[in-house]
Order: C-alpha cells, then sequence, then structure tokens
C-alpha cells in the first residue's frame, strides 16, 4: 500500500525546474505502476510555493547525488567515508535474492525481481541523521517495509524483524578486517518495521540505488541512525526476540537496540544535539537535531511510556 | 659506511628546508577544503589529516635517537624542527575543532570535560605548551639541565596523541592501533630494560 505517508519534502526541493520536469520522464521511462506516477503528481502538488518556503525556512536542501553517493560508511568496503564509492564497485547485485524466513507465513529464499514485481515504488525524500553526527537529506526510491511484510505474510506471534547484510569477503575488502563483527546485523521491534515511514530502497534521485549506498535493496528508517539503516539485505528474519545488532555488540554503551535520534540523550564520546549537514563546505553551521530526526508527530507514539534514555 | 654517507647528505640539508617543507601540507590541505578537494565533508576531513600528520611527525621526532642508536644515522639537528611543526599542526588540528568543528563555546568546554578522547587529547597538547616554548637555544642555556628533564614530557604527551586516536575510533579498527603500537615501541625504547636493542 503506497503512498500512505505524504512527503513534508517536496520534490521542489530537490532538483532544479528543467531537471524535474527531465527526471519525471525517467520515472515514466522506468515502466513503475500507476500508483507511482499518482505519487509523483500528488508530490508535485505538494510543491506549493508556501510548502516549498516553510521548508526552505527550516533550512532544508537536500543533497546532491554527488554528496549522497561520494560520502559514505558501509565498513564492509572500508572505514573511510570514499572507501565505499571506490570499492563497492566489486559488488556483484545480481542475482540478488533475499531469504525471507522465521515466523513467517511463506518463508522462502525470494528473487528481488519477484519482489519488486509485487511493490510500488514511491519516492520518499528523508532526513538522514548519522550516529556521528553529521546528516544529509535524500530522496529514496522504494517501498514500505509494511507491504514486504505482508507479502512473506507475518506469523501474530512474531515481534521483531532481523535483517543481514550480505557477507562476501572476495567482494568486500573490508570485511577482512574485525571493525565489527561480520555479516552486519540489524533489527527493529515488529511496529517499527510497520511503520509507513520505514521503507526498503533500491534506488536514489530516480536512479538505481549505488553499490555504496546499499544496493540493490537497503533499509531507511528516518527516526533512527543511519547504522540502523541496513544495507545490501540478504535475509529477513521474523523473530519473537529482540535479535542482535552489530554496533549495539561492538558497543553495547554506545549503541542502543533503539538508536533514535535523539538530541537530549548524548553518544557517550560525543554531543547528539547538533548536527553537520553535509554539503556546507569548510565552514557549514551546526544545526539543531530535532527530536526522532524530525519525525516526531508521525513516531513518537511508538515509544510512549518508555525511557528513551534507558531505551537509547 | 651507509650511515655516514648518508649523514654526509643530511648536513647539506639546511634546517629551514625541513620547517618549509614540513609547512607545506597545512596550506595545501586549507585550500583543497575550500575548494572541493578533500571530499564533501571538508571539516572533519581537514581536522582529520591535521592530526594524523602531527601523530606522524611526533613519531618520527620520537623515532631520532633510537634511529641513530640503531643504526647511526643521526637526524639530531632537525628534531627541534620536527617538533615545534608537530606543535604546528597539532595547534592547528586543535583550531580547525574549536573554531569549524564544535563552534559553540559552551559545548567545547562540555566536550573537553565530559568526551574522554578530548580530554585525553587536550591533555597532550598542554603537555606540549612548554615544551614548544622551550624550543630555542636561549631556553637550553637557561634551563641547564632542567631543559632536558622538561622535555621528557615529550613522551606522555605523544602516547596522549596515540591513546586520543585509538578513543575516537568506531568499531575495531586497525590505523589507530599501529599508531598507538609504534609510539609504545619507541618509548619502550627508551626504558633500561631493553639494553639488548642498544647498539651505540
Amino acid at each position: 500500500m503506497a503512498n500512505r505517508w505524504t512527503n513534508k519534502l517536496t520534490r521542489d526541493d530537490v532538483t532544479p525546474e528543467p531537471l524535474f520536469m527531465n527526471r519525471r520522464r525517467v520515472l515514466a521511462g522506468l515502466g513503475l505502476g500507476a500508483g507511482a506516477v499518482a505519487g509523483v503528481g500528488g508530490l508535485a502538488l505538494g510543491g506549493m510555493p508556501g510548502a516549498a518556503q516553510a521548508q526552505e525556512a527550516e533550512g532544508l536542501e537536500p543533497n546532491t547525488f554527488e554528496e549522497i553517493t561520494s560520502y559514505c560508511n558501509y565498513y564492509e568496503f572500508g572505514t573511510r567515508k570514499d572507501d565505499p564509492s571506490e570499492n563497492a564497485h566489486m559488488l556483484t547485485t545480481e542475482p540478488w535474492s533475499i531469504a525471507i524466513d522465521g515466523l513467517v507465513e511463506r518463508p522462502g529464499d525470494y528473487a528481488l525481481e519477484d519482489i519488486l514485481s509485487q511493490m510500488t515504488i514511491e519516492e520518499r525524500i528523508y532526513r538522514f541523521r548519522c550516529v556521528e553526527a553529521w546528516s544529509m537529506v535524500v530522496p529514496w526510491n522504494g517501498f514500505e517495509l509494511a507491504d514486504l511484510l505482508e507479502f512473506a505474510g507475518v506469523k501474530p506471534e512474531a515481534k521483531y524483524v532481523a535483517f543481514e547484510t550480505v557477507y562476501r569477503p572476495e567482494e568486500m575488502p573490508g570485511t577482512r578486517y574485525p571493525v565489527l563483527d561480520w555479516p552486519y546485523v540489524e533489527g527493529l521491534r515488529l511496529d517499527e518495521a510497520l511503520h509507513p515511514l520505514t521503507m526498503m530502497a533500491t534506488g536514489i534521485y530516480g536512479k538505481t540505488i549505488p553499490n555504496q549506498n546499499g544496493a540493490p535493496i537497503r533499509l531507511v528508517v528516518p527516526w533512527k541512525y543511519g547504522f540502523k539503516s541496513i544495507k545490501s539485505i540478504v535475509r529477513i528474519t521474523l523473530t519473537d526476540t529482540q535479535p542482535p545488532t552489530s554496533w549495539n555488540k561492538a558497543g553495547p554503551n554506545e549503541y542502543g537496540f533503539y538508536s533514535n535520534v535523539n538530541p537530549n540523550v548524548d553518544h557517550p564520546r560525543w554531543s547528539q544535539a547538533t548536527e553537520r549537514r553535509i554539503g556546507g563546505g569548510l565552514f557549514a553551521r551546526r544545526i539543531p537535531t530535532p527530536m526522532f530526526n524530525g519525525y516526531e508527530d508521525e513516531v513518537a507514539g511508538l515509544y510512549e511510556g518508555m525511557d528513551l534514555k534507558a531505551n537509547f | 659506511m651507509v650511515a655516514d654517507r648518508i649523514n654526509g647528505a643530511l648536513r647539506k640539508l639546511p634546517i629551514w628546508a625541513v620547517y618549509a617543507g614540513l609547512a607545506v601540507p597545512a596550506p595545501w590541505w586549507l585550500y583543497q577544503g575550500a575548494t572541493g578537494g578533500l571530499g564533501v565533508e571538508p571539516i572533519t576531513a581537514l581536522e582529520h589529516a591535521l592530526g594524523e600528520f602531527a601523530l606522524q611527525l611526533a613519531i618520527v621526532g620520537l623515532a631520532i635517537t633510537p634511529l641513530r642508536r640503531l643504526s647511526g644515522v643521526t637526524l639530531l639537528r632537525f628534531r627541534r624542527a620536527v617538533g615545534l611543526m608537530t606543535f604546528f599542526y597539532v595547534t592547528l588540528h586543535l583550531m580547525v575543532w574549536l573554531v569549524l568543528d564544535v563552534q559553540i563555546v559552551s559545548q567545547i568546554w562540555a566536550d573537553i570535560v565530559k568526551r574522554p578522547y578530548i580530554t585525553v587529547g587536550m591533555g597532550g597538547f598542554l603537555l606540549m605548551v612548554p615544551l614548544a616554548l622551550t624550543s630555542n637555544n636561549w631556553s637550553v642555556r637557561r634551563l641547564g639541565t632542567g631543559w632536558r628533564k622538561l622535555h621528557r614530557l615529550t613522551y606522555p604527551a605523544v602516547l596522549l596523541g596515540g591513546v586520543h586516536y585509538v578513543m575516537l575510533a568506531k568499531g575495531f579498527q586497525i590505523e589507530p592501533l599501529v599508531y598507538l603500537s609504534v609510539i609504545v615501541m619507541l618509548l619502550a625504547l627508551r626504558l633500561r630494560i631493553l639494553p639488548s636493542l642498544r647498539v651505540a
């Protein structure tokens, strides 16, 4: 079910007008379903002067494709920010399949194209906040994780969703070092996974998602620190117990299971109150980090009554 | 002997050339940072480049004495230049952190007292201040034997620099540990418990 969530950031925020018109044609050329085209129309309507001005007042300037694809954390390809864009070309993304197992009605090893043929691709412009206190605004293309879970059929006893990144040492030079306990794993509570903001991304700016950004398919959870948005997913497991997550295993005092963006809970080694938006150059100012990365209205209800300091 | 020939060649190298040569990266990185050469996030990139170079220079400085003992090659004439340029890069690293990175005065102090890796780095910098201030002939004459004692602060200062790097790494990363191991090794060479390594 696409379009359950209406973008506050508009397409006009992303691309200059002439390119914007071209991109509409590109999207149409991709042969996406009617839903996607309707989505584009909806977003264009959302780009009224008032809305655009409101976004501008908020200081939301979407990042360029070059910025998004050249500054990445993907430790399987190296720990420096430019390692992934240099090394990720080694990853084979075709063919690709995702094993969906655990507490699901229809477990199996699904070919990516078979999954995609059932999904409606739409664009979502999300803030992206790294735990290292930098941020971007990214126009993702993808579908809601809820749709994929519906496709597999979630059994009633399932409470969590576990994810696993592909692990191929021969294609991923960073995995030769024990920076983390490979393969990379992540997890969400089922209600977080089913939230309409949670998506599986297969593209950026209407293009196939580049390898360094998690091709061919990755998770995007915009109200959590970036490391929760696991890349190049090969396994999704529904469980009734909280699954282990890579950064939590590496530093339980520093990275919690929830890892919701929260300016009031500092990382033990640095403050999370402010962030630096990528692309501001040498004299970029720090900007305040909003609660839940600006998605408080949408997601605060998920954590009602929870101590967010204890459950960081 | 090879060492003698190297020493002969080194004698012809003027000290000002070492200062000049080591100063080159600073304006180059600044220029690159301002023009996109350091990638899309130039502040952190510049901060890291300056910090890493300072650590490398500190290691070179620490290696001068063991190198002479083990190989006979002497860089002693350049030690002050290396030391002062280390301080220069540590200062620039700190300035970039203060002015470009953290920006907010209240947060700077909070970071220094609350974040151990910053406390450690700051400690290393503070230990270097008296060293830089007394790296001149007048101070050497004036302080006499006290000068040598004072300049043993180099050892904890560099050690703190290495620890600072290890502490800020995310996950288990090899590079900072390599730097720290080299520093610990160079410091160990100064302990008399390793007499077998002393050739001179």
